[in-house]
Protein backbone atom coordinates (compact mmCIF):
# COMPACT_ATOMS: atom_id res chain seq x y z
CA UNK A 1 0.00 0.00 0.00
CA UNK A 2 2.52 2.38 0.74
CA UNK A 3 4.47 3.10 -2.13
CA UNK A 4 8.35 3.56 -2.35
CA UNK A 5 8.68 6.91 -3.36
CA UNK A 6 6.75 8.06 0.44
CA UNK A 7 8.94 5.53 2.04
CA UNK A 8 11.72 7.41 0.90
CA UNK A 9 9.84 10.71 1.33
CA UNK A 10 8.88 9.60 4.83
CA UNK A 11 12.60 8.29 5.87
CA UNK A 12 14.06 11.32 4.06
CA UNK A 13 11.58 13.53 6.22
CA UNK A 14 12.74 11.95 9.82
CA UNK A 15 16.68 12.07 8.95
CA UNK A 16 16.37 15.64 8.42
CA UNK A 17 13.83 16.18 11.53
CA UNK A 18 16.33 14.14 13.70
CA UNK A 19 19.42 16.69 12.90
CA UNK A 20 17.17 19.73 12.30
CA UNK A 21 16.04 19.79 16.18
CA UNK A 22 18.76 19.71 18.05
CA UNK A 23 20.25 22.12 16.26
CA UNK A 24 16.70 24.10 16.28
CA UNK A 25 17.30 24.30 20.37
CA UNK A 26 20.69 26.21 19.86
CA UNK A 27 19.29 28.27 17.47
CA UNK A 28 15.84 29.40 19.99
CA UNK A 29 18.40 29.80 23.10
CA UNK A 30 21.02 31.81 21.12
CA UNK A 31 17.91 33.31 19.66
CA UNK A 32 19.01 33.25 16.17
CA UNK A 33 15.87 32.44 14.12
CA UNK A 34 16.70 35.12 11.90
CA UNK A 35 20.15 34.31 11.48
CA UNK A 36 18.81 30.91 10.39
CA UNK A 37 16.44 32.38 8.07
CA UNK A 38 19.13 34.48 6.43
CA UNK A 39 21.45 31.57 5.87
CA UNK A 40 18.56 29.70 4.69
CA UNK A 41 17.73 32.50 2.03
CA UNK A 42 21.04 32.49 0.84
CA UNK A 43 20.03 28.88 -0.33
CA UNK A 44 18.93 29.43 -3.69
CA UNK A 45 22.04 31.81 -4.07
CA UNK A 46 23.75 28.57 -3.80
CA UNK A 47 21.85 26.55 -5.66
CA UNK A 48 22.07 28.70 -8.49
CA UNK A 49 25.90 28.97 -7.79
CA UNK A 50 26.29 25.39 -7.94
CA UNK A 51 24.57 24.99 -11.69
CA UNK A 52 26.80 27.88 -12.35
CA UNK A 53 30.02 26.17 -11.32
CA UNK A 54 28.54 22.37 -12.58
CA UNK A 55 29.18 21.25 -8.80
CA UNK A 56 26.57 19.30 -6.83
CA UNK A 57 23.78 21.68 -5.07
CA UNK A 58 24.09 20.75 -1.92
CA UNK A 59 27.69 21.67 -1.26
CA UNK A 60 26.91 24.85 -3.30
CA UNK A 61 24.39 25.20 -0.96
CA UNK A 62 26.52 24.82 1.94
CA UNK A 63 29.50 26.68 1.08
CA UNK A 64 27.26 29.77 -0.15
CA UNK A 65 25.44 29.23 3.47
CA UNK A 66 29.01 29.78 5.39
CA UNK A 67 29.86 32.88 3.03
CA UNK A 68 26.84 34.34 4.04
CA UNK A 69 27.27 33.98 7.52
CA UNK A 70 30.81 34.65 7.25
CA UNK A 71 29.79 37.77 5.95
CA UNK A 72 27.34 38.64 8.44
CA UNK A 73 30.05 38.37 11.03
CA UNK A 74 32.00 40.40 9.38
CA UNK A 75 29.70 43.24 9.22
CA UNK A 76 28.50 42.88 12.90
CA UNK A 77 31.99 42.76 13.78
CA UNK A 78 31.91 46.02 11.86
CA UNK A 79 29.89 47.93 13.59
CA UNK A 80 27.57 50.97 12.23
CA UNK A 81 24.24 48.55 11.97
CA UNK A 82 22.35 47.07 14.14
CA UNK A 83 22.06 43.32 14.03
CA UNK A 84 18.70 42.52 12.80
CA UNK A 85 19.18 45.40 9.97
CA UNK A 86 22.01 43.57 8.43
CA UNK A 87 20.15 40.37 8.61
CA UNK A 88 17.11 41.51 7.14
CA UNK A 89 19.92 43.08 4.52
CA UNK A 90 21.66 40.20 3.76
CA UNK A 91 18.31 37.98 4.21
CA UNK A 92 16.41 39.40 1.22
CA UNK A 93 19.15 40.47 -0.83
CA UNK A 94 20.49 36.68 -0.99
CA UNK A 95 17.27 35.96 -1.80
CA UNK A 96 16.63 38.67 -4.51
CA UNK A 97 20.49 38.19 -6.26
CA UNK A 98 19.19 34.10 -6.18
CA UNK A 99 15.76 34.79 -8.05
CA UNK A 100 17.71 36.87 -10.29
CA UNK A 101 20.89 34.37 -10.91
CA UNK A 102 18.39 32.01 -11.46
CA UNK A 103 16.71 34.09 -13.81
CA UNK A 104 19.21 34.53 -16.11
CA UNK A 105 19.34 30.65 -16.71
CA UNK A 106 16.33 30.42 -18.88
CA UNK A 107 17.87 27.55 -20.88
CA UNK A 108 17.78 25.29 -17.83
CA UNK A 109 15.49 23.49 -16.70
CA UNK A 110 15.03 24.68 -13.14
CA UNK A 111 12.02 23.97 -10.87
CA UNK A 112 12.03 27.22 -8.76
CA UNK A 113 8.56 26.09 -6.91
CA UNK A 114 10.98 23.04 -5.61
CA UNK A 115 13.91 25.39 -4.30
CA UNK A 116 11.10 27.77 -2.55
CA UNK A 117 8.93 24.88 -0.88
CA UNK A 118 11.03 21.73 -1.39
CA UNK A 119 10.05 18.36 -3.02
CA UNK A 120 10.43 15.37 -0.44
CA UNK A 121 8.25 13.44 -2.68
CA UNK A 122 11.03 13.41 -5.35
CA UNK A 123 13.64 12.24 -3.08
CA UNK A 124 15.80 9.51 -4.16
CA UNK A 125 17.74 6.66 -2.66
CA UNK A 126 21.21 9.22 -3.21
CA UNK A 127 19.14 11.95 -1.39
CA UNK A 128 18.92 9.32 1.22
CA UNK A 129 22.12 8.70 1.81
CA UNK A 130 23.27 12.32 1.26
CA UNK A 131 20.70 12.68 4.47
CA UNK A 132 21.52 10.37 6.97
CA UNK A 133 25.08 10.34 6.17
CA UNK A 134 25.48 13.87 6.40
CA UNK A 135 22.99 14.25 9.36
CA UNK A 136 24.88 11.60 11.32
CA UNK A 137 28.10 13.57 10.79
CA UNK A 138 26.24 16.57 11.81
CA UNK A 139 25.13 15.19 15.31
CA UNK A 140 27.93 13.65 16.13
CA UNK A 141 29.93 16.76 15.55
CA UNK A 142 26.95 18.67 17.42
CA UNK A 143 27.46 15.87 20.33
CA UNK A 144 31.38 16.60 20.88
CA UNK A 145 30.82 20.48 21.05
CA UNK A 146 27.39 20.03 22.85
CA UNK A 147 29.23 21.16 26.27
CA UNK A 148 31.35 23.90 25.53
CA UNK A 149 28.35 25.00 22.88
CA UNK A 150 26.24 24.97 25.45
CA UNK A 151 28.07 27.54 27.49
CA UNK A 152 29.17 29.23 24.79
CA UNK A 153 25.08 29.93 24.81
CA UNK A 154 24.68 30.59 28.44
CA UNK A 155 27.67 32.75 29.21
CA UNK A 156 30.50 33.08 26.47
CA UNK A 157 32.58 35.67 28.45
CA UNK A 158 32.43 32.95 31.46
CA UNK A 159 33.57 30.16 29.07
CA UNK A 160 35.87 32.36 27.68
CA UNK A 161 37.61 33.09 30.91
CA UNK A 162 38.07 29.76 32.03
CA UNK A 163 39.69 28.76 29.01
CA UNK A 164 36.69 27.26 26.63
CA UNK A 165 36.95 29.21 22.89
CA UNK A 166 33.38 30.43 22.19
CA UNK A 167 33.99 32.31 18.76
CA UNK A 168 35.29 28.82 17.70
CA UNK A 169 31.99 27.25 19.26
CA UNK A 170 30.24 29.51 17.24
CA UNK A 171 31.66 28.76 13.89
CA UNK A 172 31.22 25.08 13.98
CA UNK A 173 27.65 26.06 15.00
CA UNK A 174 27.17 27.96 11.67
CA UNK A 175 28.95 25.10 9.57
CA UNK A 176 26.23 22.65 11.16
CA UNK A 177 23.42 25.23 10.50
CA UNK A 178 24.60 25.34 6.71
CA UNK A 179 25.22 21.67 6.78
CA UNK A 180 21.37 21.46 7.43
CA UNK A 181 20.48 24.04 5.16
CA UNK A 182 21.70 22.19 2.65
CA UNK A 183 20.44 18.98 3.83
CA UNK A 184 17.06 20.20 4.71
CA UNK A 185 16.39 22.10 1.35
CA UNK A 186 15.02 19.22 -0.37
CA UNK A 187 12.52 18.43 1.99
CA UNK A 188 10.83 21.59 2.77
CA UNK A 189 12.50 24.15 0.41
CA UNK A 190 14.52 27.55 2.14
CA UNK A 191 12.00 29.49 2.49
CA UNK A 192 10.76 27.29 5.31
CA UNK A 193 13.65 25.42 6.77
CA UNK A 194 14.08 27.92 9.54
CA UNK A 195 10.40 26.75 10.89
CA UNK A 196 11.25 22.90 10.75
CA UNK A 197 14.65 24.11 13.32
CA UNK A 198 12.53 26.15 15.63
CA UNK A 199 9.06 24.81 15.90
CA UNK A 200 9.59 21.69 17.30
CA UNK A 201 12.11 23.40 19.70
CA UNK A 202 9.22 25.95 20.66
CA UNK A 203 7.08 23.30 20.84
CA UNK A 204 9.47 20.43 23.37
CA UNK A 205 10.57 23.13 26.05
CA UNK A 206 7.40 23.40 28.04
CA UNK A 207 7.92 19.55 28.47
CA UNK A 208 11.53 19.82 28.84
CA UNK A 209 14.12 19.82 32.20
CA UNK A 210 17.25 19.30 31.50
CA UNK A 211 18.98 21.22 27.26
CA UNK A 212 19.37 17.65 26.32
CA UNK A 213 15.19 16.34 27.00
CA UNK A 214 14.84 19.17 25.45
CA UNK A 215 16.56 18.49 22.35
CA UNK A 216 15.45 15.07 21.68
CA UNK A 217 11.63 15.65 22.68
CA UNK A 218 12.54 18.17 19.89
CA UNK A 219 13.71 15.43 17.41
CA UNK A 220 10.59 13.81 18.55
CA UNK A 221 7.94 16.38 17.58
CA UNK A 222 9.89 17.18 14.15
CA UNK A 223 9.89 13.41 13.18
CA UNK A 224 6.28 13.49 14.55
CA UNK A 225 5.32 16.15 12.24
CA UNK A 226 6.98 15.16 9.31
CA UNK A 227 5.24 11.86 9.45
CA UNK A 228 1.99 13.50 9.88
CA UNK A 229 2.76 16.12 7.41
CA UNK A 230 3.23 13.68 5.08
CA UNK A 231 0.46 11.58 5.41
CA UNK A 232 -1.69 14.27 5.34
CA UNK A 233 -0.67 15.95 2.28
CA UNK A 234 -0.77 12.45 0.69
CA UNK A 235 -4.43 11.71 1.77
CA UNK A 236 -5.56 15.60 1.04
CA UNK A 237 -3.07 16.50 -2.46
CA UNK A 238 -1.38 19.19 -0.47
CA UNK A 239 2.09 20.29 -1.04
CA UNK A 240 4.09 18.16 1.23
CA UNK A 241 6.78 20.83 2.80
CA UNK A 242 4.57 23.33 4.36
CA UNK A 243 1.88 20.22 5.41
CA UNK A 244 4.92 18.83 7.08
CA UNK A 245 5.60 22.71 8.72
CA UNK A 246 1.61 22.86 9.33
CA UNK A 247 1.68 19.79 11.24
CA UNK A 248 4.25 21.05 13.17
CA UNK A 249 2.15 24.15 14.09
CA UNK A 250 -0.42 21.94 14.99
CA UNK A 251 2.13 19.92 17.36
CA UNK A 252 3.26 23.32 18.60
CA UNK A 253 -0.21 24.60 19.25
CA UNK A 254 -1.04 21.12 21.05
CA UNK A 255 1.36 22.09 23.61
CA UNK A 256 0.15 25.28 24.55
CA UNK A 257 -3.14 23.96 25.59
CA UNK A 258 -2.82 23.99 29.62
CA UNK A 259 -2.58 20.53 31.28
CA UNK A 260 -1.82 19.43 34.72
CA UNK A 261 1.06 17.52 34.30
CA UNK A 262 3.97 17.53 36.37
CA UNK A 263 5.90 19.55 33.58
CA UNK A 264 3.40 22.14 33.28
CA UNK A 265 4.42 23.80 36.58
CA UNK A 266 8.01 24.16 35.03
CA UNK A 267 7.89 26.50 31.84
CA UNK B 1 51.83 53.49 42.82
CA UNK B 2 51.39 52.61 46.71
CA UNK B 3 51.62 49.40 47.18
CA UNK B 4 50.62 46.95 50.72
CA UNK B 5 53.03 44.61 52.11
CA UNK B 6 50.73 42.07 52.75
CA UNK B 7 50.53 40.29 56.62
CA UNK B 8 48.92 36.55 55.64
CA UNK B 9 50.81 34.96 52.78
CA UNK B 10 48.75 31.92 51.85
CA UNK B 11 51.27 30.03 49.12
CA UNK B 12 48.66 27.44 48.26
CA UNK B 13 47.54 28.01 45.08
CA UNK B 14 48.51 25.49 42.87
CA UNK B 15 50.69 26.25 39.61
CA UNK B 16 52.03 29.53 41.20
CA UNK B 17 55.11 29.54 43.21
CA UNK B 18 55.33 32.05 45.29
CA UNK B 19 55.02 34.86 42.62
CA UNK B 20 52.18 36.71 41.77
CA UNK B 21 48.66 35.76 39.89
CA UNK B 22 49.03 38.38 37.14
CA UNK B 23 50.49 41.49 36.72
CA UNK B 24 49.74 44.27 34.51
CA UNK B 25 52.74 47.25 33.57
CA UNK B 26 50.92 50.22 31.99
CA UNK B 27 48.24 48.79 30.25
CA UNK B 28 45.50 50.47 28.13
CA UNK B 29 42.78 49.67 25.70
CA UNK B 30 41.85 51.46 22.77
CA UNK B 31 38.73 51.02 21.17
CA UNK B 32 37.80 53.89 18.01
CA UNK B 33 40.95 55.85 18.02
CA UNK B 34 39.92 56.67 22.28
CA UNK B 35 41.48 55.29 24.84
CA UNK B 36 39.00 53.25 27.56
CA UNK B 37 41.86 52.81 30.14
CA UNK B 38 45.38 54.10 29.83
CA UNK B 39 48.59 53.28 31.92
CA UNK B 40 46.89 51.03 34.64
CA UNK B 41 48.83 48.99 36.75
CA UNK B 42 47.66 46.04 38.41
CA UNK B 43 48.91 43.60 40.45
CA UNK B 44 47.00 40.67 42.42
CA UNK B 45 48.81 37.90 44.69
CA UNK B 46 47.13 34.70 45.67
CA UNK B 47 45.47 35.31 49.44
CA UNK B 48 44.79 39.07 48.12
CA UNK B 49 41.61 41.09 47.66
CA UNK B 50 42.07 44.07 45.20
CA UNK B 51 38.90 46.16 44.45
CA UNK B 52 38.53 48.53 41.20
CA UNK B 53 35.84 51.18 42.33
CA UNK B 54 35.19 54.27 39.85
CA UNK B 55 32.46 55.74 38.18
CA UNK B 56 30.60 54.24 35.48
CA UNK B 57 32.51 54.18 32.05
CA UNK B 58 35.82 54.55 34.18
CA UNK B 59 37.32 51.17 32.58
CA UNK B 60 36.56 48.92 35.17
CA UNK B 61 34.84 46.19 33.43
CA UNK B 62 37.40 47.17 30.43
CA UNK B 63 40.14 46.25 33.08
CA UNK B 64 38.60 43.07 34.05
CA UNK B 65 38.24 41.76 30.56
CA UNK B 66 41.93 42.51 30.34
CA UNK B 67 42.89 40.70 33.20
CA UNK B 68 40.22 37.81 32.16
CA UNK B 69 42.44 37.63 28.87
CA UNK B 70 38.52 38.63 27.13
CA UNK B 71 40.69 41.73 25.29
CA UNK B 72 43.95 42.15 24.35
CA UNK B 73 45.61 45.58 25.67
CA UNK B 74 46.78 47.55 22.95
CA UNK B 75 49.18 48.81 25.19
CA UNK B 76 51.53 47.70 28.09
CA UNK B 77 52.40 44.50 29.15
CA UNK B 78 50.63 41.50 31.08
CA UNK B 79 52.37 38.60 33.11
CA UNK B 80 50.13 35.59 34.07
CA UNK B 81 51.42 32.62 36.33
CA UNK B 82 51.44 29.30 34.45
CA UNK B 83 48.78 27.72 34.43
CA UNK B 84 47.04 30.33 36.03
CA UNK B 85 42.71 28.47 36.52
CA UNK B 86 40.59 32.01 36.29
CA UNK B 87 37.23 31.53 38.17
CA UNK B 88 34.73 34.70 36.92
CA UNK B 89 31.08 35.71 38.72
CA UNK B 90 29.88 37.98 36.31
CA UNK B 91 26.81 40.34 37.10
CA UNK B 92 24.57 38.38 35.14
CA UNK B 93 23.86 35.96 32.55
CA UNK B 94 21.27 36.76 29.59
CA UNK B 95 20.01 32.96 29.34
CA UNK B 96 16.58 32.92 27.59
CA UNK B 97 13.86 31.46 29.20
CA UNK B 98 13.28 28.75 26.31
CA UNK B 99 16.27 26.84 27.45
CA UNK B 100 15.76 24.89 30.78
CA UNK B 101 18.56 25.61 33.15
CA UNK B 102 18.75 24.93 36.68
CA UNK B 103 21.42 25.81 39.20
CA UNK B 104 23.10 22.08 39.09
CA UNK B 105 23.55 22.70 35.29
CA UNK B 106 25.24 25.88 35.75
CA UNK B 107 27.75 24.29 38.52
CA UNK B 108 29.03 21.97 35.22
CA UNK B 109 28.74 24.63 32.23
CA UNK B 110 32.21 24.24 31.72
CA UNK B 111 33.79 20.84 32.92
CA UNK B 112 31.95 17.97 35.18
CA UNK B 113 31.86 17.75 38.50
CA UNK B 114 31.06 15.40 40.88
CA UNK B 115 27.24 15.58 43.11
CA UNK B 116 28.38 15.81 46.11
CA UNK B 117 30.69 18.18 45.51
CA UNK B 118 27.92 19.87 44.10
CA UNK B 119 25.64 19.95 46.68
CA UNK B 120 28.71 20.86 49.19
CA UNK B 121 29.72 23.71 47.26
CA UNK B 122 25.78 25.08 46.55
CA UNK B 123 25.30 24.43 51.00
CA UNK B 124 28.44 26.68 51.36
CA UNK B 125 27.63 29.59 49.14
CA UNK B 126 24.01 29.23 51.16
CA UNK B 127 22.00 28.46 48.32
CA UNK B 128 21.61 24.21 48.44
CA UNK B 129 17.88 24.58 48.26
CA UNK B 130 17.98 26.09 44.99
CA UNK B 131 20.02 23.16 43.59
CA UNK B 132 17.42 22.46 40.88
CA UNK B 133 15.63 25.58 40.67
CA UNK B 134 15.71 26.95 36.89
CA UNK B 135 19.06 29.98 36.80
CA UNK B 136 16.21 32.41 35.26
CA UNK B 137 14.07 32.24 38.08
CA UNK B 138 16.99 33.65 41.04
CA UNK B 139 16.97 36.69 42.34
CA UNK B 140 20.15 39.23 41.76
CA UNK B 141 21.67 37.88 45.53
CA UNK B 142 20.85 34.00 44.76
CA UNK B 143 22.31 33.99 41.18
CA UNK B 144 25.51 35.91 42.63
CA UNK B 145 25.47 32.90 45.29
CA UNK B 146 25.33 30.43 42.81
CA UNK B 147 28.20 31.54 41.00
CA UNK B 148 30.15 31.67 43.62
CA UNK B 149 29.35 28.28 44.49
CA UNK B 150 30.58 27.50 41.31
CA UNK B 151 33.94 29.29 42.11
CA UNK B 152 34.11 27.21 45.07
CA UNK B 153 34.01 23.92 43.30
CA UNK B 154 35.80 25.18 40.63
CA UNK B 155 39.04 26.46 43.12
CA UNK B 156 40.29 28.98 40.62
CA UNK B 157 43.67 30.45 41.50
CA UNK B 158 42.31 34.00 40.35
CA UNK B 159 38.65 34.75 41.17
CA UNK B 160 36.85 38.09 39.23
CA UNK B 161 34.04 39.24 41.05
CA UNK B 162 31.48 41.69 39.04
CA UNK B 163 29.85 43.73 40.90
CA UNK B 164 28.73 41.33 43.01
CA UNK B 165 25.93 43.16 45.64
CA UNK B 166 24.52 45.27 42.89
CA UNK B 167 20.54 44.71 43.05
CA UNK B 168 20.82 42.97 46.41
CA UNK B 169 19.68 44.38 49.78
CA UNK B 170 21.88 46.08 53.03
CA UNK B 171 22.02 42.66 54.70
CA UNK B 172 22.44 40.73 51.72
CA UNK B 173 25.24 42.99 50.63
CA UNK B 174 27.12 42.34 54.23
CA UNK B 175 26.63 38.82 53.86
CA UNK B 176 27.70 38.57 50.12
CA UNK B 177 31.00 40.29 51.36
CA UNK B 178 31.82 37.53 53.86
CA UNK B 179 31.23 35.18 51.30
CA UNK B 180 33.68 36.47 49.28
CA UNK B 181 36.14 36.71 52.18
CA UNK B 182 35.69 33.03 53.58
CA UNK B 183 36.45 32.21 49.85
CA UNK B 184 39.57 33.74 49.55
CA UNK B 185 40.28 32.46 52.91
CA UNK B 186 39.40 28.86 52.23
CA UNK B 187 41.06 28.58 48.94
CA UNK B 188 43.75 31.09 49.03
CA UNK B 189 43.22 32.77 45.64
CA UNK B 190 43.49 36.25 44.36
CA UNK B 191 40.18 38.38 43.90
CA UNK B 192 39.74 40.96 41.94
CA UNK B 193 36.69 42.67 43.21
CA UNK B 194 34.33 45.09 40.36
CA UNK B 195 32.36 47.82 42.23
CA UNK B 196 31.13 51.42 41.43
CA UNK B 197 29.39 50.66 44.74
CA UNK B 198 31.42 53.73 46.74
CA UNK B 199 28.99 53.25 49.50
CA UNK B 200 31.19 49.81 50.44
CA UNK B 201 34.46 48.69 50.30
CA UNK B 202 35.17 45.72 52.38
CA UNK B 203 37.84 46.04 54.99
CA UNK B 204 39.07 42.77 53.57
CA UNK B 205 40.66 45.06 50.65
CA UNK B 206 43.67 44.71 50.66
CA UNK B 207 44.25 47.54 47.98
CA UNK B 208 41.79 49.83 46.16
CA UNK B 209 42.48 51.00 42.81
CA UNK B 210 40.59 54.02 41.90
CA UNK B 211 39.76 54.30 38.06
CA UNK B 212 38.44 56.83 35.73
CA UNK B 213 40.20 55.65 32.56
CA UNK B 214 43.46 56.01 34.28
CA UNK B 215 44.63 54.63 38.19
CA UNK B 216 43.60 58.05 40.00
CA UNK B 217 44.79 56.94 43.26
CA UNK B 218 45.73 53.28 44.83
CA UNK B 219 46.30 51.82 48.08
CA UNK B 220 44.33 50.28 51.19
CA UNK B 221 40.85 52.21 51.80
CA UNK B 222 41.58 54.69 54.08
CA UNK B 223 44.47 55.78 52.31
CA UNK B 224 42.51 56.17 48.62
CA UNK B 225 39.64 57.86 50.56
CA UNK B 226 42.25 60.25 51.80
CA UNK B 227 43.51 61.01 48.79
CA UNK B 228 43.17 64.60 47.29
CA UNK B 229 42.29 62.26 43.19
CA UNK B 230 39.68 60.30 45.26
CA UNK B 231 38.09 63.33 46.37
CA UNK B 232 38.15 65.19 43.14
CA UNK B 233 36.64 62.46 41.59
CA UNK B 234 33.81 61.81 43.62
CA UNK B 235 33.50 64.80 45.61
CA UNK B 236 33.87 65.54 49.05
CA UNK B 237 30.45 63.94 49.60
CA UNK B 238 31.70 60.29 48.51
CA UNK B 239 34.43 60.29 51.62
CA UNK B 240 31.39 60.40 53.77
CA UNK B 241 29.71 57.02 51.55
CA UNK B 242 33.04 55.09 51.51
CA UNK B 243 32.43 53.33 54.48
CA UNK B 244 34.71 50.37 55.45
CA UNK B 245 32.74 47.32 56.43
CA UNK B 246 34.79 46.25 59.44
CA UNK B 247 34.84 44.51 62.38
CA UNK B 248 36.26 45.11 65.79
CA UNK B 249 39.34 44.01 65.50
CA UNK B 250 43.12 45.60 65.47
CA UNK B 251 44.84 42.58 64.10
CA UNK B 252 45.28 39.88 61.45
CA UNK B 253 46.01 36.28 61.71
CA UNK B 254 49.07 34.40 59.97
CA UNK B 255 48.29 31.33 58.52
CA UNK B 256 49.34 29.62 61.81
CA UNK B 257 47.35 31.80 63.88
CA UNK B 258 49.59 34.27 64.97
CA UNK B 259 48.45 37.71 65.73
CA UNK B 260 50.17 40.38 63.32
CA UNK B 261 48.97 43.46 64.30
CA UNK B 262 48.08 45.71 61.76
CA UNK B 263 49.96 48.70 61.97
CA UNK B 264 53.01 46.24 60.23
CA UNK B 265 50.99 45.95 57.36
CA UNK B 266 49.19 50.07 56.64
CA UNK B 267 51.01 52.51 57.38
CA UNK B 268 48.82 54.31 55.80
CA UNK B 269 46.01 53.65 58.19
CA UNK B 270 47.87 55.52 60.94
CA UNK B 271 46.84 59.41 59.26
CA UNK B 272 43.21 58.06 60.31
CA UNK B 273 43.29 56.92 63.65
CA UNK B 274 40.70 53.95 64.20
CA UNK B 275 41.07 52.84 60.57
CA UNK B 276 42.30 49.61 61.74
CA UNK B 277 41.46 46.77 58.93
CA UNK B 278 40.62 43.32 60.05
CA UNK B 279 41.42 40.30 58.75
CA UNK B 280 39.78 36.90 59.55
CA UNK B 281 41.28 33.50 58.88
CA UNK B 282 39.47 30.25 59.80
CA UNK B 283 40.04 30.46 63.22
CA UNK B 284 37.51 33.11 63.49
CA UNK B 285 34.29 31.66 63.53
CA UNK B 286 31.92 33.84 63.04
CA UNK B 287 28.39 33.13 62.51
CA UNK B 288 27.80 34.22 59.24
CA UNK B 289 24.00 34.20 58.80
CA UNK B 290 23.53 32.86 55.32
CA UNK B 291 21.32 35.77 54.44
CA UNK B 292 23.41 38.83 56.70
CA UNK B 293 20.59 38.74 58.95
CA UNK B 294 22.55 38.69 61.67
CA UNK B 295 24.01 41.67 61.16
CA UNK B 296 23.13 44.96 61.60
CA UNK B 297 24.44 48.87 60.65
CA UNK B 298 27.18 49.01 63.96
CA UNK B 299 29.23 46.58 61.20
CA UNK B 300 29.64 49.95 59.17
CA UNK B 301 32.27 52.62 59.49
CA UNK B 302 32.96 55.83 57.96
CA UNK B 303 36.43 56.28 56.89
CA UNK B 304 36.40 59.69 58.48
CA UNK B 305 35.15 59.81 61.91
CA UNK B 306 34.27 63.49 61.66
CA UNK B 307 31.83 62.54 58.94
CA UNK B 308 28.22 61.77 59.69
CA UNK B 309 27.13 57.88 59.67
CA UNK B 310 24.79 57.81 57.32
CA UNK B 311 27.01 54.90 55.28
CA UNK B 312 24.44 53.47 53.53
Amino acid sequence: MVSDFILRAALAGIGVALVAAPLGCFVVWRRMAYFGDTMAHSALLGAAAAIAFDIDATLGVFIVSVLVALALLALERRGGLATDTLLGLLSHSALAVGLVVMGFMTGLRLDLFGYLFGDILAVGTNDLILIWGGGAVILAVLLRIWRPLLAATVAPDVAAAEGMNPARQRLIFMLLMAGVIAIAMKIVGILLITALLIIPAAAARRLAHTPESMAMIAAGIGALAVAGGLGAAVAADTPAGPTIVVAALVLFLIGLIPWHGKAADHG
Amino acid sequence: MPRTARAVAPDTAPGTPGGVLFRATGIGVKRGGEWLVKGVDLTINPGEIVTLIGPNGSGKSTTAKVVLGLMRPDAGRIERAAALRVGYVPQRLAIDDTLPFTVRRLMTMTGPADDDAIVHALSRAGVGHLIDAAVQRLSGGEFQRALMARAILRRPDLLVLDEPVQGVDFAGEVALYELIRDIRDELGCGILLISHDLHFVMAETDRVLCLNHHVCCAGTPQSVAADPEYRRLFGPRAVEALAVYQHHHDHAHGPDGEVIPLASRDPAAHSHGDGAVCRLDHEHEHDHGHHGSGHDADDIHPIDPASATDGQ
